[in-house]
């Protein structure tokens, strides 16, 4: 049996500032910032279009391979 | 298409309070909101739902930046969105900030006298007296004055990293920011 792969945004919450570009560009709200203090991305709605990673004014947005449920 | 709500338009706000610096000083007293709001939604909230939501000036950045397709969109040096530099900024503006609120007690106390000027970059004196157009008590007009100054180089140095880099790369070093996420973080242990 193959194991559906996707790719998923993974925020580095230790450099990111929290400004909420991400939250504005994601097209599935699935991200959300975390207290005030960074951007935290639910996998789930996650549909891996990048958007979040090009508008995030610090580039501590990468996207990552991970298992599809 | 997602419906706008009326926060989208904040940027307008900060657009008019810019161009009316140049019309009346005093109007910088305004200026004021953007960094009381932050702070107590940061201190009561726990969050920074100005940054996210609330920040006229990001916006306006964004907008220039993405809709008029005046940013470079490269991504900013790591120096720029390091600890050291976000923190030092900070400082620095801080450090900036209380000279200024100096330079208004002294005006008050009355041993200077009312500098009709705005400072950009911390150096660049520029004649100002045009928009000194109604007498007020002289510290009242000095503190506008020193204000604005701060509003305007901060967002000229928005603007500068914005064509620059990212659109919004100010909201990775803006002081207010840096503050509130510092609050953010105390408040959450």
């Amino acid at each position: 049996m193959s194991v559906k792969r996707k790719k998923i945004a993974v925020v580095s919450q230790k450099e990111c500032v929290a400004c909420g570009n991400c939250v504005l560009y994601c097209p599935r709200s699935a991200i959300h910032i975390e207290n005030g203090l960074y951007a935290v991305v639910e996998p789930k709605g996650c549909v891996g279009c990048g958007r979040c990673r090009a508008a995030c004014p610090a580039s501590v947005i990468q996207m990552e391979e991970v298992n599809s449920p | 298409m997602k419906k706008k709500h009326w926060y989208q338009y904040l940027w307008i706000a900060s657009s008019v309070y810019l161009i009316l610096g140049f019309f009346n000083i005093l109007f910088a007293w305004l200026g004021l909101l953007c960094f009381f709001i932050p702070l107590l939604i940061a201190i009561i909230g726990g969050n920074k739902a100005y940054c996210n939501r609330y920040c006229g000036r990001g916006q306006l950045f964004g907008l220039l930046g993405n809709q008029c397709g005046l940013s470079r969109k490269k991504s900013i040096p790591p120096f720029l969105r390091s600890k050291w530099f976000r923190y030092g900024f900070l400082i620095f503006f801080f450090i900036m900030f209380f000279n200024m609120l100096y330079v208004t007690y002294l005006v008050f106390a009355g041993a200077s006298d009312l500098k009709q000027i705005v400072t950009l970059f911390w150096t660049i004196r520029l004649p100002w007296n045009w928009a000194y157009t109604v007498n007020v008590v002289p510290w009242a007009a000095q503190f506008a004055f020193g204000f604005y100054s701060v509003m305007l180089t901060s967002t000229l140095l928005g603007l500068i990293t914005m064509v620059l880099f990212q659109p919004r790369s100010w909201c990775v070093y803006c002081p207010m920011g840096t503050m509130t996420q510092l609050i953010c973080k105390v408040k959450n242990k």
